[in-house]
């Protein structure tokens, strides 16, 4: 399970910076959120793997810890999540009025070629 | 602790003054400079407070007030004798000169700028010389060049004065930040920056291998300062300041800054023979220099400000001797100076004021139309010059004295000293002559732009008070200024003192000789030149190549134009490719450094069965990445719908491991980024796949990204495996899990957590939101699309009513539902999964359905949204939560909680951070809203604007 998700973890950032690099605003984007992806799954993952345990308490009870999935992470990814919504939809509009104000969809503004 | 109170305010004062003089209006004259004039007599005031008895006994008043006591940096006020007959000087000419600049200057003149830099530059004068640490003292420093920079530029509308001002600063601030270095190496050596403990070290300073780089470095800052050879260019170009100015900064204040700093080290630093070397050769050129050129000046504040280079020479050749009896005449010496200077200075200025022109050579017999100011200029002069019964002669004399001993060392520039001692005293009657003989005598001619008249008498005041002072001192020395004196050196030398005599006849001896042959000498060479002088020639005989000022330019424009542009062109991108793959590459090579020395093998964790579907779903997900990277370049649709399915596979792993909470809100901005994306695609430009594409270079470029792209993706697999295979340490997890239903009354321990425990940083995350929805907003008020992209796409014309009528419908009618969900979602959070922001993104989603299936008008004709209300209420909400909890005394969002039993509906729980969370999904909704309303107007805006093409770019709504 480990490997798995290791492994997906580093192609979906593999693809990210691969995008990052790209000449395109639009690629930029996508590059973007699949990082994201990555770094969010990377830190879900310091919570290891419970199955059919989300710390979610019985009324009335302390938690113990080796019953229940860490919620930390969890907490720190909700946010993170959230976060990368709002800096997505930042890049997009500041991708549509560079489109607007450049004619094109270069990341530096100008050039055409490549 | 008065002591304390006289010293801060010594300090304060000028800074409190200068603030409230700049916010005056600036009609109010007469108010401005009786403040100025009050602040510097209080000032004054105050060091004479502490100056009895304390230091007329030759103790040291010190106060300490903690600032960064861990650092060992308190700010640390100092004074003794030899600061107290700075601190005089300072205040004391200070207050002159406010009186003098009272009707120096014009009414176009912004006066509460003048009135504040000055009583500002004074506080940073009193700060230097009060400061009992070498830090604080080199900060004063750096702020009086900053203030002295805004006084000499103040006339800001003439080049020159901006000119001269920017050069000032660039070499003073420079020299600054040399003697920082010095001051830092110094305090390394000493163990501490305390002015005491410094003092204390003189041996272990002199001893230290460092002391030659330490004493280089604080020299330059001294140098600098006080327009020592080879750094004496700026002062003259500082004379295009207010003469008032010239006469504070040039006689008694900024200049002698640096003969301060050399006095007060010359205890700990003096005594080697790189001090003497570096010293004497830089002083007695300076000397020399300076006295030459200043005889071939024109302009009478050139001719002073020359002088005053070269007596600065003098003072400095005087530290360099290592001798006591020396470092009594350069103090005494600097107090003459200042007094002479100052005078001379504010004559020059009246003379200015009255004719209307500072040019010697169009100047003539003044001495019959301004007998007065003649006459005080003359006596000024005349110290300045060395005319026996006169201040200047004193010290000159003591000058000579010690030159003529110090030359019994073995050493050529020893030797020379007496030779240059007797060369620069001709030099400087030459030099006083012409300036009386040129502005006084003479016929009296209509040459000159203002008929000439005597100054208003309160003008003349300040000058009668220096003059005066030269005189009285002149001619009864040990009786006046010889206590203070005597004071200040005491506390440099200490117990070093050595016997001196202030007098007047000292018997016919060499110096007194060497005094009347200069006299003499001086008298003849004026003489001698006075037809080269007449000759009105511009520049100075032999030395006409020597322009420090062309250099400097020269270096400027090497340094901040040519060198920098050079870097930036060799160092610099402004490719934002560059910039990201560098960035990337450093943060690969900076992951690989971080982790090269640890082990970096397997953990020893048991890992945990591989599930075929979780593998499946990744297999997919993996793919899908990979695709959308592939694809985003030309397929920008295909490319968004496989990025959605990658998000797909990580929604299914935070279900499959027990974080429903996080799926939810996953699934949610999926969809609407994936909504918002859609929306955004309309106005890209076309792009083509081109069959072929790619030459050999962008080929090999995406070979190097490749590469670059799959070391990161292999070392994030390596970092994530590494993590994965390694017990964790024990975190704060347990403390959340324990406490989030005793304590937070939620069973919900992730919701808990964002509400309550962590509330304040789920605060800062709305507010975060809040200000990016509404940036999206403010740029797509002035969005422009490309002309291109402006008409009604091909898929939208002709009639596209109803193509989408039965998933049209069915969306209007999911409406409801969907809003009960997201409510439904909103309250369970507490204790199930859900929450203010699925809860929020769900509304916004419903929001959207109806726009999607009705059309912008259609859904703004029946229910107006006002996405910005949400947002601050929901804002207000959350933050006004946490204020309540401060009302009833607990610290900000501190949660409540109780149950409220609704009968058959169930229990509700009603905490305050339920309330909180209202706040989230509120502000949460309205921004998406606000958002997702925002790009979808901009198609309804375009169609209004431009009905069909070809359309002209699209106007405001």
């Amino acid at each position: 399970m480990e490997l798995i998700l290791a492994l997906s973890i580093g192609v979906l950032g593999g693809s990210g910076v691969w995008l990052l690099m790209r000449p395109r605003t639009f690629q930029l984007i996508i590059g973007l959120s699949l990082l994201s992806y990555a770094v969010n799954l990377f830190i879900f993952s310091m919570g290891r793997f419970p199955v059919g345990r989300p710390p979610v308490l019985e009324p009335g009870t302390a938690g113990d810890p080796a019953q229940y999935a860490d919620p930390l992470p969890q907490a720190l990814v909700l946010t993170a999540i959230v976060i990368g919504f709002a800096t997505t939809a930042l890049f997009l509009v500041v991708m549509l009025a560079a489109r607007g104000l450049t004619g094109g969809d270069h990341v530096d503004g100008r050039r055409q070629d490549h | 602790m008065p002591d304390a109170l006289y010293l801060s305010t010594a300090i304060g004062l000028p800074y409190l003054g200068a603030l409230v003089t700049a916010l005056l209006p600036a009609n109010a004259r007469r108010l401005e400079s009786w403040l100025a004039g009050a602040v510097a007599l209080l000032t004054l005031t105050m060091v004479w407070l502490c100056y009895y008895p304390t230091i007329a006994e030759g103790g040291v008043v010190r106060a300490e007030i903690a600032w960064v006591p861990q650092l060992g940096l308190n700010l640390v006020l100092r004074l003794d004798g030899l600061a107290s007959v700075f601190a005089v000087m300072v205040a004391g000419i200070g207050l002159l000169v406010v009186l003098y600049a009272r009707y120096y200057m014009s009414s176009d003149d912004p006066i509460p700028r003048f009135f504040a830099f000055l009583l500002a530059f004074m506080g940073s004068m009193m700060g230097l010389v009060l400061s009992g640490n070498l830090i604080q003292l080199v900060f004063f420093w750096e702020l009086t060049s900053l203030f002295s920079f805004l006084l000499i530029g103040y006339w800001q509308h003439s080049a020159q004065a901006r000119d001269g001002a920017r050069m000032a600063l660039t070499v003073t601030a420079s020299g600054g930040l040399a003697l920082l270095a010095g001051v830092l190496l110094l305090g390394h050596i000493v163990g501490s920056y305390d002015l005491d403990r410094v003092l204390a070290s003189g041996d272990v300073i002199r001893a230290h291998p460092l002391y030659l780089p330490a004493l280089v470095l604080v020299l330059l800052g001294a140098l600098t300062k006080s327009a020592q050879f080879p750094f004496h260019f700026w002062l003259p170009h500082a004379m295009a300041a207010p003469t008032p100015v010239s006469a504070y900064l040039h006689s008694a204040t900024l200049v002698k800054a640096g003969i301060f700093l050399m006095a007060r080290l010359w205890p700990v630093m003096a005594g080697t023979d790189a001090w003497f070397w570096i010293l004497g050769s830089a002083g007695m050129i300076t000397l020399l220099l300076g006295a030459y050129v200043a005889i071939f000046q024109h302009d009478m504040k050139g001719l002073l400000a020359y002088s005053t280079i070269s007596h600065l020479g003098l003072i400095t050749v005087l530290l360099s001797l290592n001798s006591p009896l020396a470092m009594v005449a350069a103090i005494f010496h600097t107090m003459n100076h200042a007094t002479f200077k100052a005078s001379l200075f504010m004559a020059a200025g009246i003379i200015d004021h009255e004719t209307g022109t500072r040019d010697i050579r169009r100047l003539s017999g003044l001495n019959a139309t301004m007998p007065f100011t003649a006459r005080l200029a003359m006596v000024a002069a005349a110290a300045m010059a060395g005319v026996p019964l006169l201040n200047g002669f004193i010290s000159k004399e003591m000058f000579i004295t010690e030159t003529l001993s110090a030359s019994t060392a073995p050493t050529l520039l020893h030797s020379l000293l007496p030779l240059g001692a007797a060369l620069a005293s001709i030099f400087a009657v030459a030099y006083s002559l012409r300036f009386i003989h040129g502005a006084f005598f003479g016929p009296t001619t209509g040459d000159m732009p203002h008929t000439p008249h005597e100054p208003p008498q309160w003008m003349r005041l300040p000058v009668e008070v220096l003059v005066f002072g030269c005189m009285v001192v002149g001619i009864l020395p040990a009786a006046t200024i010889g206590p203070f004196l005597d004071v200040a050196v005491r506390s440099v030398l200490g117990e070093a003192t050595p016997y001196y005599s202030l007098a007047v006849w000292h018997g016919f001896n060499l110096p007194l000789v060497m005094s009347l042959i200069a006299l003499a000498g001086g008298a003849l060479l004026y003489r001698l030149l006075q037809r080269h002088l007449n000759a009105g020639i511009d520049g100075t005989p032999l030395l006409r190549r020597l322009d420090g000022r062309r250099l400097f330019d020269r270096v400027m424009v090497f340094l901040s134009w040519r060198f920098a542009r050079t870097l930036e062109r060799l160092l610099g991108t402004s490719r934002l490719q560059t910039q990201l793959r560098l960035m990337v590459c450093v943060t690969i090579l900076a992951a690989v450094l971080a982790l090269a020395p640890h082990d970096f093998g397997l953990g020893v964790l048991q890992l945990s069965p591989a599930d075929p579907v979780i593998g499946l779903v990744w297999l997919a997900g993996s793919l899908c990445a990979l695709a959308a990277a592939y694809q985003a370049k030309y397929h920008r649709l295909a490319a968004l719908v496989l990025l959605g399915g990658a998000g797909l596979a990580v929604c299914i792993t935070f279900v499959w491991f027990s974080a429903p909470d996080l799926a939810v809100t996953q699934l949610l901005v999926e969809v609407v980024t994936t909504v918002l994306l859609l929306l955004g695609l309309r106005w890209m430009p076309k792009r083509l796949e081109l069959a072929g594409s790619g030459r050999l270079l962008s080929r090999l470029r995406r070979y190097r990204d490749f590469a670059i792209a799959l070391g990161a993706g292999l070392g994030l697999t390596a970092i994530s495996y590494a993590t994965m295979t390694r017990v964790s340490p024990e975190g704060i997890s347990r403390f959340f899990l324990e406490r989030a239903y005793t304590e937070g009354g939620g069973t919900n321990v992730v919701n808990v957590i964002l509400v309550d425990f962590r509330g304040f940083d789920t605060f800062g995350e709305i507010t975060v939101l809040c200000i990016v929805a509404l940036t999206v907003f403010a740029l797509l008020r002035r969005f422009r699309p490309a002309p291109e992209s402006i008409g009604v796409p091909d898929q939208q014309q002709g009639d596209v009513r109803n193509w989408m009528m039965v998933p049209a419908v069915t969306m209007k009618l999911l409406f409801p539902l969907i809003g009960v969900v997201a409510v439904y979602l909103l309250l369970r959070g507490h204790d199930l999964p859900g929450g203010g922001f699925a809860g929020g993104l769900m509304l916004a989603i419903a929001i959207l359905l109806q726009y999607m299936a009705g059309g912008t008008r259609w859904v703004e004709d029946h229910l107006r949204v006002h996405p910005l209300r949400w947002m601050s209420a929901g804002l207000l909400l959350a933050g006004g939560t946490g204020l309540a909890a401060m009302a009833f005394g607990q610290p900000f969002l501190t949660s409540y909680f109780a149950y409220a039993d609704l009968g058959w509906l169930g229990k509700l729980p009603v905490a305050s951070a339920l309330i909180f969370d209202i706040g989230v999904f509120a502000l949460v909704f309205g921004a998406t809203v606000l958002m997702l309303i925002a790009i979808a107007h901009q198609s309804v805006r375009s169609q209004r604007a431009a009905p069909t093409p070809p359309p002209a770019p699209q106007e405001e709504r």
